[in-house]
């Protein structure tokens, strides 16, 4: 580990750490693509976590894995199958079959199905590449070291064509997400929203697990959104907050795992639950629980009672 | 194939570990609890590397952490369900959203035994890693597959023996509990049930891979079967024949990992199951 050889160490001044870190160059990249990436994937899982694509989001971001280990099979930039793998879930996702009366279960289990299909792709490619041992645990769990120059602009390109995406959908797609039935009858594309939304969501996620890792893209995901949920039920509030939240998880999570042995991956994910914890607790001590969640929609599952 | 040593072992441990599997699955995709059941296979990773980090049985840390989250899973999992109106219908579990946060925690934690166990135990860490995250069926021995096979089988009578009361409370908690059913505690012991299950599982297909074999059958069985026991039964036999013919694959073709063919015919059982019905 570069770390080790560096010999970082913590003293009591805190800015002399921090321009220590700044010197090197791959600690600037790292935390660049770290700024990035807790943006878009902020924004994206706020929206996720609102439509309660949660298990999607994370069957997307297992995509992942089978993505990085064909392109080290086929010898291509990670990044490239990152992307084509995400990218594709998306669309088979969005083309499972939906919850219906008689088995409301189905579409969770179909997307587990699906999960569970692309992992064993995935083993399957490592087995085929043998060797890749190494790297299986920053394939799973991320490495911030050596990100690259080009990876930076790559991630900085995702994510504005995602942002922009977003931005020109936000509206009809909030109304889809907070009423869907209503909003299907005032004429929005309900359906086509949410395989839009699952594609920009596979990107965000391809994008994330480049720095986190594919099994810690949640960190970045899920958590921080769920943190602003929890503290504060108006829609900009949160959403700005859960930027922020993931900015500050990244950084500190960077910044600690540059003077310690451990991966970043392991702080990112501790710094963003202890918030999440802190929260929840603080918010219950307070008594704020009527306006804990924003307007949760209605779930999409028919209510329950014929199996036979 | 039936002489090899390993190859009845596998035979053996996966026969038993795959009907848990398809058994309890079946109740998981009843109860929309397929997320719950991907997380506990997700926490048996860091359960294996903190047991094998502290010097420990590697299977004493695979169980004490599905179970436990499992538990957490189940009660904290009603709360959850009791408070947003709409889902009091008790299926839909819980709040996607924290089963996610907790074990993307616990994942994060796997890290760090996994960082801990290598700088203590020099190069096994990664193909620890790996057999935990991937399953090592090839390579269980006599003693392993038949305690596995004894737990799994322990799991299936449990699941049994509870299924009338289960489906009950899985179909109409209300009805339920106003029949004195014990739902949150029959809510709660599926659950850790499930860990139990998820734990052995882990051994024969990886925590990564578990959810093939716990939702794939399912599915496929609750598309076919009209009757809760028929389906009960469809899923575990259909959970058996992926295992079956996963191994068979496996050890015919050698570049092929056991755990991929296994859980490529779970999916492809449930995607044949989507074109004919």
């Amino acid at each position: 580990m570069a770390a080790e050889v560096l010999n970082p160490h913590l003293s009591w001044n805190l800015g002399r750490d921090v321009s220590e870190v700044l010197e090197y160059h791959f600690m600037v990249n790292a935390l660049l693509a770290g700024s990035i990436v807790a943006i878009m994937a902020g924004l994206v899982g706020w929206l996720m976590v609102l439509r309660r694509d949660t298990f999607a989001g994370h069957t997307l971001s297992m995509m992942a894995f089978p993505g990085a280990s064909s392109a080290a099979l086929l010898g291509i930039p990670a990044a490239w199958g990152y992307f084509v793998f995400c990218g594709a879930g998306a669309l088979v996702i969005g083309r499972l079959p939906r919850a219906r009366e008689r088995f409301p279960g189905e579409q969770s289990a179909a997307i587990g199905a699906v999960q569970a299909l692309a992992l064993a792709v995935g083993f399957l490619f490592v087995s085929l590449y043998g060797g890749v041992l190494g790297d299986l645990e920053n394939l799973l769990f991320g490495t911030f070291l050596g990100v690259s120059d080009s990876q930076v602009l790559v991630l900085l390109a995702v994510a504005a064509g995602t942002l922009a995406a977003l931005c020109v959908l936000a509206r009809p797609l909030l109304f889809a997400s907070v009423d869907a039935g209503v909003a299907g009858a005032r004429g929005v594309p309900v359906r086509g929203l949410a395989s839009a939304f699952l594609l920009l969501l596979g990107l965000a996620v391809a994008a994330t697990s480049q720095i986190t890792g594919v099994l810690l893209v949640f960190a970045l995901l899920v958590t921080p959104a769920a943190t602003a949920q929890a503290i504060t039920a108006r829609p900009l509030v949160s959403l700005l907050l859960t930027v922020a939240l993931g900015l500050l998880v990244v950084w500190l999570g960077l910044g600690i795992a540059y003077f310690s042995v451990y991966p970043a991956g392991f702080f990112i994910t501790t710094i963003s639950f202890a918030t999440y914890v802190f929260v929840r607790v603080l918010m219950g001590v307070l008594g704020g629980r009527s306006r804990r969640h924003p307007e949760l929609p209605a779930p999409a599952a028919p209510p329950r009672g014929v199996i036979a | 194939m039936f002489s090899q040593e390993f190859m009845r072992n596998a035979l053996l441990a996966g026969t038993f570990i795959a009907l848990a599997c398809g058994v309890s699955g079946w109740f998981v995709v009843l109860r929309g609890q397929v997320f719950a059941g991907d997380a506990l296979s997700h926490v048996a990773f860091p359960g294996a590397l903190a047991a094998a980090a502290a010097g420990i049985n590697e299977r004493v840390g695979l169980f004490a952490a599905t179970v436990t989250v499992g538990a957490g899973i189940g009660a904290f999992g009603r709360g959850g369900i009791s408070r947003g109106g709409a889902r009091a219908s008790g299926a839909i579990p819980t709040d996607d959203a924290a089963i996610g946060t907790v074990f993307t925690f616990i994942l994060g934690l796997g890290v760090f035994f996994l960082t801990l166990f290598a700088t203590s135990s020099g190069g096994g860490a990664g193909i620890q890693a790996a057999h935990t995250l991937f399953g090592s069926i090839f390579g269980l021995g006599a003693g392993e597959a038949r305690l596995a096979a004894a737990i799994a089988l322990g799991a299936v009578l449990l699941t049994v023996a509870i299924a009338r009361p289960l489906l009950f409370a899985s179909v109409a908690p209300e009805v339920a509990g106003a029949r004195r059913v014990p739902t949150r505690l029959l809510g709660v012991g599926f659950v850790a049930l499930l860990g139990v299950v998820a734990a052995e599982a882990t051994q024969a297909v990886g925590a990564l891979l578990l959810l093939g074999l716990l939702a794939a059958p399912a599915a496929a069985a609750h598309r076919i079967a009209n009757s809760p026991f028929a389906g009960i039964g469809l899923a575990g036999l259909l959970a058996v024949g992926a295992m079956w013919g996963g191994l068979a694959l496996a050890y015919a073709v050698p570049s092929l990992p056991p755990s991929t063919a296994i859980v490529a015919l779970a999916v492809a059982a449930y995607y044949v199951t989507t074109i004919v019905t």
